[in-house]
């Protein structure tokens, strides 16, 4: 939205024009190396170093412990904000000097941490300060010329990241993109060494990739070579492409689409094949994650409803599979197949769904998050007692839920399973989209706005709660079934809060009501962290800060549905319109351009 | 113009939601009520046994009273439950283990009781103050006026980031208190055998409640901390300054979770990162329970909700024979938490909120 | 017999009588301005009518039934329809929207008909599209064109409000209840605001309840004048007998800085 100039006008006549600060600097210097010595003192470094980007001298490990001084020196370093009537801040000596002082409090800050850890033994109290930490921090090379290493190493760090600033505007998304990508390349070697070889291109891994771990030297020139030259001569052909797509007839365009599709189907069949029973079993994992998402979606992004237990209806499904389909099942064994009890399990999500939504009908948005959590959690502690052990097996959960069987073909292990998981979270997707542009989606989107007003215009909020619920319910709970079927057996220990926060997370980061970002946000979030091992000890810490961030910095999450884009941001603008009260629409400053 | 006159509070009730409402009161009235007279009248439990459970219950209590001024006072100010505050309270309890262990280790723990269970005190209080202001600093503050769940949903980022912080800086496991000699065993009070850790918690939990009450009533912080939760903005206009008013807020707040951190470790002597959780929902609920802003609500929901818990698996669920009803607690707590917002939402005491804004 | 009566209504808020013994009717057709100072209970008296408040005490009856105890969205099935004074809309939604979301209680569709996309639920969703555009065409230009699928937030205030009478306008009401229409609007929007209520009642059939402050609108547009104080009716009558009314005139002057008077 183009801010119209605004009433604030005048105050910033009072400010002096903009400079760089030192005292931005320091301040960013010195929590850069808070972070840094944070990433130390939980073991990041250490546990990533394993991972080899660039062989032999660059690993994930202190790349990660440097990226705090590149981070804060490109923040500091930053041209300060535009402002009307003074010249264009522009990024030169003053930004590099900004990031070398950023870089070298940060380098200090972790020079003082690696001497307190040389000198008291902290292990008793952090327990990954190690003697192999402090070699790895000082390079192995001694204390003395370690800390040396460590200032020199920051400041050339922090004024590389200044340095971003200086690069001219035409060059930098494409040098950007090269590092990124190759360092990107190099992180995931784990990943396209197997898709490298289920194209049959085994030659090309060892032509990239060491042996032991990490990019070559020729691995990283090529490429680089390859995204520089990608991203300089195909940037903003896509939407170009789009365009062209848009412009032809709409007969043409159907049938583009339907070969498009057709491909793309083509592609999918291929994925797990491909990429091998690992790379499946990630891609599973993320596609049950998607459809639960999806399933949140609604409850959270459509109806505005923050459902923090909703793991208990994932919970429900497994469950509800498990009995009806498990010869192990210990009060009831009914031992139907998967499909004749997709129905009761839907069906039994769907009164949990009414159990649940009833009780926090006429409820604030901020007890109904708490409520659903102690749901969740009731849930939980249910399944898991010896109370209702008769029936769901306590602690130890049911076994040997029959495999799914689709005609005359078993389905099993993680390759074929990719497909009944993938088709499931397109029709959730499918459904999800449906409804939004329908007599329902509209009444929660109301809802969500303004219960009293949707109320008033018609809506019968009791019907619209309750249906988003249930439509949740159901969606998390086929997820449900399919994770038991998956897994063959249940355990009250997977369905954890954790599940509920996670899935807020993939929401949240993708963009709230957006069924693109929340796909995105399940791919990036579940699936990256399982590629890569160590990021699991670290996951949940990322998810914690992700959310603060995305919170403060990007409600709208990263791919925002278009309806939601502007509305996290709505009281800046209100605050615009507001200002128009008074003035004369037609002749006024126009604040309607988006 | 006029300000706005369509009310928040809606006078006619759905059909359905009364219904609801008397199904589930009728049948928790009547499940509540055969089981306790079926497990009084069974005997299992001896007079005796009952009044430790209640006296447990009351410890407990006046820890989860604690923990919940914190969610009081920043709701009264903020409408916002600060969903990290668990993690506050396990911040203080944590940090304080260390200071615990090395006093151990020096052998002063035995020797000087008093002395190191104050310092444990301290140090669990500085911790807690820090990392709540830390958080309003970094998390809360800038956002002010955002839409209600916005801040929410930082604040439960808050509380894993925090949680997760903790595994990653000390470890996962779990730690152990050192035990201590002199709160072992009993003292009479009242011609009534109490654990002298009990006695401690809830003689601690009095004096210090008393001086929060003291403080908010008493001292010119305290008022304004009243006026900001009153009216915010007719409260800056009055030359309160509301920022650092809140601050305040998050610091007293902070300092009765680092309290609260101190004395859980008497009844409970292990902390882990993931100690906060259970506790500060249960807090909450207190705080809900007593009416949210209400600082008095606090403690008697504090006390009524350890009380419930301690109690009501053995009495209620004990009634009915179910196996192993201990393990069902916080089931019993989380549905006393779903009950109070069925039927009173606004809590024993009523609620003391600041007028909605904007 | 009246579309729209009430008898002996009465609402308190604690000790304030926010409402108190209220008869008033409403006939088919007809234009009804309430006026009074502020604080009067104008806004309070719209709010029970809806239902968002419920009566102490009272009858309210529409077309012969009475509605006193239904929710706001049986309300306006049944035909009562209204704006608020201080403009509530559904921000974050298009204007398009907007006003569909209104179409609620006319519609049928659920959601297996939107996941299936049935040929009823295709008619449905089209005709209400249609009735949206229509109605917001009853504005001129002003909110059709590229402003239908702009989020409502971003509208002019004067839009703004367009937007809020037109979303209660497309429910098909049979009566509309109009909450202050031109507060905070300029004189020419006033103006245009006020011809348009009259071609609403004459070209659509609408039956308006009209909460207004600016006296040459009540003057250009009503049948009859209601006018409330402290609750209760003081003066009732064509527009320019409450104006020689004793009582309204000491009603409005005793109070000072009332504006609009
Ligand atoms: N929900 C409520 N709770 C308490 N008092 C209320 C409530 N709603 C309205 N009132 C009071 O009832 C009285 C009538 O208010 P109402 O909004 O109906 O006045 P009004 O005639 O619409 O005034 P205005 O012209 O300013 O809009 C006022 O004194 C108001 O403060
Ligand atoms: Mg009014």
């Amino acid at each position: 939205m183009e801010r119209a100039a605004t009433a604030a006008e005048p105050l910033d006549d009072l400010l002096p024009a903009p400079v760089l600060s030192l005292q931005r600097a320091v301040r960013f210097g010195l929590i850069g190396g808070m972070a840094a010595v944070v990433v130390a003192a939980i073991g990041m470094v250490e546990t990533f170093e394993a991972r080899t980007l660039i062989d032999p001298f660059l690993a994930l490990g202190l790349t990660t412990l440097y990226l705090a001084s590149f981070t804060f020196g490109f923040v500091a370093g930053s041209p300060p904000p535009e402002r009307e009537g003074f010249a264009k801040p522009k990024a030169g000596l003053r930004s590099l000097a900004a990031g070398a002082i950023a870089g070298v409090l940060a380098g200090v800050v972790l020079s003082a941490f690696m001497l307190l850890a040389d000198a008291v033994n902290l292990r008793n109290i952090f327990v990954s300060v190690s003697p192999q930490l402090l070699e790895l921090l000082t390079f192995g090379k001694g204390l003395g010329t370690g800390i040396l290493l460590v200032l020199v190493v920051s400041t050339a760090v922090g004024v590389a990241g200044s340095a971003v600033h200086l690069i001219p505007a035409q060059v930098r998304r494409p040098i950007m993109y090269t590092v990124m990508w190759v360092l990107l390349v190099g992180l995931l070697q784990s990943v396209i060494e197997p898709v490298f070889r289920g194209l049959g291109l085994p030659s090309l891994i060892d032509v990239l990739y060491e042996e032991a771990g990490g990019l070559r030297l020729a691995g990283v020139v090529i490429v680089a070579a390859a995204v520089f030259l990608l991203s300089f001569f195909l940037g903003g052909k896509g939407r170009a492409l789009q365009g062209r797509l848009d412009a032809l007839p709409a007969q043409r365009r159907r049938s583009y689409i339907s070969i498009l599709l057709l491909v793309a189907a083509a592609i999918v069949y291929m994925i797990p094949r491909v990429v091998g029973p690992f790379l499946s079993e990630v891609l599973d994992l993320a596609g049950l994650y998607l459809l639960m998402a999806l399933g949140l979606n609604i409850v959270i992004g459509y109806a505005g409803l923050l459902d923090l237990g909703y793991v208990a209806f994932f919970a429900v499904g497994a469950y509800t599979t498990a009995i009806l389909t498990s010869p192990n099942s210990p009060r009831f064994t009914p031992e139907m197949t998967l499909w004749a009890s997709l129905p009761f399990v839907v069906l039994a999500a769907a009164l949990a769904g009414l159990l649940v939504g009833t009780p926090v009908l006429r409820m604030r948005g901020d007890y109904l998050a708490i409520v659903t959590l102690g749901f969740g959690e009731i849930a939980r502690i249910l399944l898991n007692s010896d109370a209702l052990k008769e029936t769901f097996g306590g602690a130890q959960g049911i076994i040997n839920i029959p495999n799914m069987v689709i005609g005359p073909l078993t389905v099993r292990g993680p390759e074929v399973f990719f497909y009944p998981i993938f088709i499931f979270a397109i029709l959730a997707g499918y459904v999800s989209l449906a409804i939004q542009n329908s007599r329902m989606g509209r009444a929660w989107m109301a809802m969500r706005e303004d219960e009293l007003v949707a109320e008033t215009m018609g809506v019968n909020i009791v019907a619209a709660k309750l249906s988003a619920f249930v439509v949740g319910a159901s969606l998390a709970s086929i997820g449900g079934a399919l994770f038991a079927v998956k897994v063959g057996s249940v355990f009250p220990s997977s369905f954890n809060i954790v599940v509920s926060i996670t899935i807020l997370v993939l929401i949240i980061v993708g963009g709230m009501g957006s069924v693109p970002g929340v796909t995105v946000g399940a791919l990036a979030l579940v699936a990256l962290p399982e590629l890569l091992r160590e990021f699991n000890e670290y996951k949940f810490l990322m998810y914690g800060i992700l959310l603060i961030f995305m919170m403060l910095k990007r409600p709208e999450g990263f791919i925002p549905s278009k309806r939601r884009a502007l509305e996290l941001h709505q009281d800046e603008v209100l605050q615009d319109a507001w200002l128009q009260i008074y003035g004369d629409e037609e002749t006024g400053p126009q604040e309607e351009g988006v | 113009m006029t300000t706005a006159t369509v009310g928040k509070k809606r006078a006619s009730r759905l059909n359905f939601t009364n219904l609801f409402r008397w199904v589930v009161g009728s049948v928790a009235v009547v499940v509540i009520f055969y089981g306790s007279i079926k497990s009084v009248a069974s005997g299992r439990l001896s007079w005796a046994q009952w009044r430790d459970l209640m006296v447990f219950g009351v410890a407990q209590g006046s820890v989860y009273a604690l923990i919940a001024m914190g969610y009081t006072m920043v709701y009264g100010v903020l409408r916002f439950i600060n969903f990290a505050h668990g993690e506050v309270f396990m911040s203080g309890a944590m940090i304080g283990y260390f200071v615990a262990d090395a006093l151990n280790r020096a052998g002063i723990w035995n020797e000087q009781p008093v002395v190191s269970l104050l310092i444990v005190l301290l140090v669990s209080m500085t911790t807690a103050t820090s990392i709540a202001v830390i958080l309003e600093r970094v998390a809360y503050r800038p956002l002010r006026g955002a839409p209600r769940l916005i801040p929410l949903i930082t604040s439960i980022g808050a509380s894993f980031t925090l949680q997760y912080l903790f595994r990653g800086l000390f470890g996962a496991g779990t730690k152990a208190y050192p035990p201590m000699a002199a709160i072992q065993g009993k003292w009479i009070i009242f011609g009534i055998p109490i654990l002298k850790s009990q006695v401690i918690v809830i003689g601690s939990a009095i004096v210090v409640m008393a001086g929060l009450y003291l403080f908010v009533e008493k001292t010119k912080t305290g008022r304004s901390m009243r006026a900001v939760a009153e009216d915010p903005e007719t409260a800056a206009l009055m030359g309160i300054n509301v920022d650092g008013t809140i601050v305040k807020v998050f610091a007293v707040g902070g300092a009765m979770a680092g309290v609260a951190g101190a004395l859980w470790t008497l009844v409970f002597p292990t902390v882990n990162f993931f100690s906060g959780f259970l506790p500060g929902i249960k807090a909450f609920t207190a705080a809900v329970l007593g009416g949210i802003g209400n600082i008095f609500g606090a403690m008697l929901g504090g006390v009524s909700l350890g009380m419930f818990e301690s109690v009501g698996p053995s009495l209620v669920l004990g009634g009915y024979e179910v196996p192993a009803f201990n393990q069902l607690k916080d089931v019993v707590a989380f549905s006393a938490l779903v009950l109070v917002l069925i039927f009173r939402p606004t809590g024993i005491l009523g609620e003391r909120l600041a007028q909605e804004r904007g | 017999m009246p579309l729209f009566r009430t008898e002996g209504l009465t609402k308190s808020f604690g000790g304030l009588r926010a409402i108190d013994s209220l008869d008033m009717h409403v006939d088919e057709g007809e234009i009804v301005s309430v006026i009074g100072p502020n604080g009067a209970g104008k806004t309070t008296f719209f709010n029970l009518v809806t239902g968002l408040e419920k009566p102490d005490d009272g009858v309210i009856e529409f077309d012969g039934q009475p509605i006193v105890g239904l929710v706001p969205s049986q309300i306006i099935k049944l035909g009562i329809a209204r704006t608020f004074q201080n403009v509530r809309l559904f921000p974050n939604m298009t204007v398009r929207e907007n006003v569909m979301v209104s179409r609620h209680c006319r519609t049928r569709s659920g959601l297996i008909g939107a996941v299936l996309r049935t040929p009823a639920f295709r008619r449905e969703e089209e005709e209400t599209r249609r009735i949206a555009e229509d109605t917001l065409g009853f504005f001129g230009t002003r909110l059709v064109g590229y402003r239908l699928d702009q989020l409502a937030l971003v509208l002019s205030y004067a839009n703004r409000r367009r937007l809020e009478i037109a979303r209660a306008m497309a429910s098909s009401p049979r009566l509309l209840l109009l909450d202050e229409p031109t507060a905070g609007m300029n004189p020419r929007e006033t103006v245009e605001i006020t011809e348009l209520i009259g071609k609403m009642r004459d070209e659509k059939g609408f039956t308006i309840l009209l909460i207004e402050h600016d006296m040459r609108v009540v003057r250009g547009v009503s049948d009859r004048v209601v006018v409330i104080d402290y609750g209760r009716k003081i003066a009732e009558g064509t527009y320019e007998e409450v104006a020689q009314n004793e009582q309204v005139i000491e009603a409005y002057l005793g109070r000072p800085a009332e504006k609009g008077a």
